[in-house]
């Protein structure tokens, strides 16, 4: 049962008829002495998994509130290195699925065997690591062979059948299908194809197909819920935890739970 | 053409080079990649292509003879590719005028850019507005500042710029957000990248539009003194203009290759720019490469002199011809370039660009260990007008220091 971690955490939300909720966050931002609370905060309020960042010099993938949240975590002297002793204090008492959100270069800096060895002790679930397509995922997947860390794979409206297909294919955890051409952030609306792109998606997907980039508000969580398996939401939360305004993180959450859909 | 330095896997050059970007990204290089094959291989292209190097840019370039300096150094003959003769003054617009012909045969009407001091920006501004197509370069706000006459010429070229004030506000960052602007606008716009860098096809594509640098030379050359020269030097940023003046020569044994990276204040001060020689392998802006970084993989600000030099990263192929011994990469400080720039100033009355003034500084040291039969080449990539004041400063600290 290699990879399932994630897998069934997903599953089994969606077999209530609920939809997934996954959180996003900074590591770091805020200190990372606030790490644990906000990762309890995240489990209490019944979020399916989190997306932990971690935060780089170069983020290329990410827009302006990710981006910020980042120069702050960089600033409080955050690393992958601090993130992860910081986890092993508390990571016990974490029962929902964490997911590495990073970029490529501090893993190889750490080492992608001693990435996946510190991955499987803490029970982290899975990694995203978003400059990563899959032509460059072979020594991750190498690294992460024996482990029960999946490694999750973006796939974006630009992405050809081909391509989509392979991604697919080769999808663990779940597939994050990016449902704007751009970068993480706020948006207002989202591109009229995107029904169709899911639908595609869902058909060739052996794992569930979850909606991220652009998803701030509850309307937009029900509404992506209605074609995706849940969604990803970064930038929302990552501005609630910084102004500290924990209920509209609830709300939110909310937005993705059977009761309130209907 | 020539893929010597090449392995199997895509983009590969040994273990660097790659295609570390979004997934968003992918297709847009796919297509990219197979509009350069299809290009390269339509006569059409490469005429309109010629005409526009020869007629507009201004090409062949000479390769100048400096007999004063040679005597001065009393060792190998030193010949000088007078790339600063180019159009806009370097040779950037060799790649701009390529990569903007080919955005145009993708049917892209929109151009994005990055630029440090503004010397890439302006080449893409000029074909640009050449060729009509709407640009914007991102430039970082500490460039900004420092650049406001390039600023000024971009904008008077019709292009927007627009200042980055993310991370550290250089030109890591003005490529983050250049890269971050093409994600987002990816259907309808092409990415010239300025240097030969960044995920395949680019650093193949800029090395190929830069290789008539070293194919004019190795003609030249012969046409002058009946042989190969024995050796040939030039200045590492990213690399565009050395690996564009070495790729022709790689097959040549017996040609020397050095490669003058910007040593800032010194390797052993930490601030310098010197990705081969005082960097580690790792992955920026899409390739795998030699980079500066920190012990946690975070990428660390370039320092020199000359701002064309001032990239955190050298580009794969240079990255492999350094890790095959092909290509000898050193460098010279901003004190040492100021001497060659004055040296060259002053001897053969050419004012160098700070980037080519790193090259000059090595060479006119090698030329000395060398015999007055053998024949030295340095690539001049670009005039000095733009650095004067930034030179007039340094040269000021210096008198009173």
């Amino acid at each position: 049962m290699a990879k399932k971690k994630l897998l069934n955490a997903i599953q089994s939300v969606n077999s209530q008829g609920d939809k997934a909720f996954v959180a996003y966050m900074m590591a770091g931002d805020g200190g990372l002495e606030t790490l644990k609370s906000k990762i309890l905060f995240l489990q209490e309020a019944g979020v399916t998994a989190i997306e932990l960042g971690i935060p780089f010099s170069d983020p290329v993938a990410d827009g302006p509130s990710i981006q910020r949240a980042g120069e702050r975590a960089l600033a409080n002297g955050t690393t992958l290195r601090l993130i992860l002793q910081e986890l092993e204090t508390f990571y016990k008492e974490v029962t929902v699925p964490l997911v590495l959100m990073t970029y490529y270069n501090p893993l190889l800096s750490f080492g992608l065997e001693q990435v996946a060895q510190a991955c499987e002790k803490l029970g982290i679930a899975g990694l995203i690591v978003p400059d990563v397509p899959i032509e460059e995922t072979v020594e991750l997947q190498r690294a992460l062979a024996n482990t029960d860390v999946a490694l999750v794979p973006l796939v974006s409206l630009t992405s050809p059948p081909d391509r989509m297909a392979k991604i697919t294919a080769s999808g663990e955890g779940f597939i994050y299908a990016v449902t704007v051409n751009g970068i993480t952030g706020v948006r207002d609306g989202f591109g009229e194809q995107l029904e169709r792109h899911f639908i595609s998606l869902s058909e060739q997907s052996n794992v569930p197909v979850l909606a991220g980039f652009g998803i701030s508000t509850p309307e937009q969580v029900k509404s992506m819920g209605t074609i995706a398996d849940g969604v990803i939401v970064g930038s929302a939360i990552v501005d609630a935890f910084h102004q500290n305004e924990l209920e509209k993180i609830k709300t939110l959450v909310q937005a993705a739970k059977t009761g309130v859909l209907n | 053409m020539v893929n010597t330095t090449e392995e199997q896997r895509v983009g590969r050059y040994g273990r660097f080079g790659g295609q570390y970007v979004p997934e968003t990204l992918m297709t847009a290089l796919k297509e990219l990649e197979d509009a350069y094959e299809d290009a390269i291989s339509d006569t059409t292209f490469m005429d309109e292509l010629n005409y526009y190097l020869k007629d507009y840019v201004g090409r062949e370039t000479p390769l100048y003879f400096a007999e004063r300096l040679t005597k001065e150094l009393g060792g190998a003959q030193i010949y000088l590719k007078r790339e600063d003769l180019n159009h806009t003054g370097a040779h950037k617009i060799n790649n701009t005028i390529g990569q903007a012909l080919l955005a145009k045969r993708m049917g892209k009407k929109k151009i994005v850019a990055e630029t440090g001091a503004g010397q890439h920006g302006v080449a893409t501004a000029t074909v640009c507005a050449l060729f009509d197509l709407e640009c914007v370069v991102f430039m970082g706000k500490e460039d900004v500042r420092r650049q406001e006459l390039n600023v000024f010429r971009m904008e008077l070229l019709g292009t927007k710029v627009v200042s980055v004030d993310q991370g550290s506000g250089t030109l890591k960052d003005a490529v983050n957000e250049a890269l971050r602007y093409w994600v987002s606008n990816v259907e309808d716009t092409h990415y010239i990248l300025g240097s030969a860098l960044g995920p395949h096809p680019f650093p193949r594509i800029v090395r190929d539009f830069q290789r008539v640098i070293g194919v004019e030379t190795r003609r030249q050359i012969v046409e002058k003194v009946g042989k190969l020269p024995d050796a040939v030097v030039a200045c590492v940023g990213g690399g565009s203009n050395a690996i564009g003046m070495f790729h022709p020569f790689v097959d040549d044994k017996d040609v020397a290759l050095y490669g003058v990276e910007a040593g800032g204040s010194g390797i052993s001060t930490g601030l310098h720019a010197a990705a081969v020689t005082g960097g580690k392998e790792g992955v920026l802006h899409g390739a795998y490469m030699y980079i500066l970084q920190d012990d946690n993989g975070f990428i660390q600000e370039a320092h020199s002199i000359s701002a064309g030099l001032d990239y955190p990263g050298v580009g794969p192929e240079h990255s492999y011809l350094h890790d095959i011994g092909r290509v000898k990469y050193t460098s010279v400080t901003d004190a040492e370039a100021l001497e060659g720039l004055q040296l060259l100033s002053k001897k053969e009355g050419i004012i160098p660009a700070l980037e080519s003034a790193h090259a000059i500084h090595f060479a006119t040291e090698l030329a000395k260990e060398m015999s007055q039969e053998e024949i030295l080449v340095i690539c001049l990539s670009g005039r000095g007008d733009k650095d004067v004041q930034t030179v007039r400063d340094a040269l000021g600290v210096n008198n009173n220091g």
